[in-house]
């Protein structure tokens, strides 16, 4: 398929969500064709009441080459994690 | 007064019926994905609308039945209790009262992005008629169906100045769709016998009376696609479709679309 038209990034906030989430690309050539493509795509079971769109380029990621030395070093730091305090028993669902 | 209701009704279901039976001819054969599945959930948008309208049509027509007997009516005589199905299945070309402009082949692209403008364009003035029907059931099916057409005249207006102001293509392809769909927008602001008569009641919208709305509509968008709206009386409009007489087209449809009821009676799955 030819298709010339810059890649999408789309994410969708859902009725309950607080958050848009990502959820898929698209093809479009411009933002407000993404964002109509995105409804059309992405909306159609009620997934969402809110678009964003952004283009693919603009978005730039880690490498996972340097996945080791990134992310190994959290490993071992359980005490990052807010897991050694005591809770007052008044606190319930934590 | 019955009649006339049926009819107008009848005429409002095929309409969307057929337009979402041509645009639906795209699912799976969309220039790209996206743009597949915007004509394919415009396509369903309409057959949803006709739904609406052959529901209520069929209620009307199994009052009159259970009122008067069947003696009285000029249609499904072969029918025992009409059902929206049987009212899209069942009835022949000489009975479907849909505008011209939903039946005619899509064409290209640019014909089919064209065309839909024209007759969203008209429906969307329409629809926001209807709502004031003294109708309440055509008024509520008037409401949810504007929504839809909303989006349905915003993208299909988008896509015209697209092609209208893209590439050399684009531009001598809606150029020639314009030639080719012109002659059948004429026909939506003609009012004929059954809505001259519902309009005097506040049922039926005045079409002829959407005309300049539509107008005005029509040339911006062409102005903005670069295109130049037709000079009018030097035209000539296609009418007939609202009371049964076609274009070569509609007997094709039908034929696909009824196949199965036609040679399967009743046949489910």
């Amino acid at each position: 398929m030819n298709n010339d038209e810059p890649l999408w990034e789309v994410f969708i906030r859902s009725k309950q969500g607080l958050d848009h989430k990502h959820v898929g690309s698209l093809h479009a050539a411009d933002a407000q064709m993404a964002i109509e493509n995105a409804r059309d795509v992405y909306t159609r079971r009620m997934e969402g009441v809110s678009i964003w769109v952004v283009e693919s380029k603009n978005i730039h990621s880690s490498n996972p080459d340097d996945a080791a030395s990134m992310y190994d070093p959290a490993n071992d730091k359980v005490y990052r994690h807010p897991t050694f305090y005591n809770l007052p028993d008044e606190l319930k669902h934590m | 007064m019955p009649d006339d209701l049926i009819n107008y009704t009848l005429h409002l279901a095929d309409t969307s019926l057929v337009m979402g039976h041509r645009l639906s001819e795209w699912t799976g054969h969309g220039p790209m994905l996206e743009q597949d599945i915007a004509i394919s959930n415009i396509a369903l948008d309409l057959i949803g609308q006709s739904r609406n309208f052959y529901q209520y049509a069929a209620k009307l027509i199994n009052n009159v039945k259970k009122s008067e007997g069947s003696k009285s009516l000029s249609f499904e005589e072969n029918l025992s209790e009409a059902t929206e199905d049987s009212l899209a299945y069942l009835r022949d070309a000489r009975e479907f009262k849909n505008l011209l402009i939903t039946e005619i082949s899509n064409g290209d692209w640019a014909k089919t992005i064209l065309k839909l403008f024209f007759f969203s364009s008209y429906q969307f003035y329409f629809y926001q008629k209807l709502i004031f029907s003294s109708d309440a059931q055509l008024a509520a099916i008037a409401e949810k169906s504007l929504k839809e057409v909303t989006y349905h005249l915003r993208w299909s207006s988008e896509w015209v100045v697209r092609l209208g102001d893209g590439t050399e293509e684009s531009n001598r392809r809606i150029k020639l769709a314009l030639e080719e769909t012109w002659p059948f927008t004429g026909e939506m602001f003609q009012d004929v016998a059954y809505e001259i008569i519902l309009t005097k009641e506040q049922v039926a919208v005045n079409v002829s009376s959407l005309k300049n709305t539509w107008q005005n509509k029509v040339e911006k968008v062409l102005q903005q696609a670069t295109l130049n709206y037709p000079v009018e009386e030097t035209i000539w409009m296609q009418t007939g479709g609202k009371t049964g007489i076609h274009t070569e087209h509609l007997g094709y449809i039908l034929a696909e679309m009824q196949f199965l009821q036609r040679a399967y009676p009743g046949c489910e799955w």
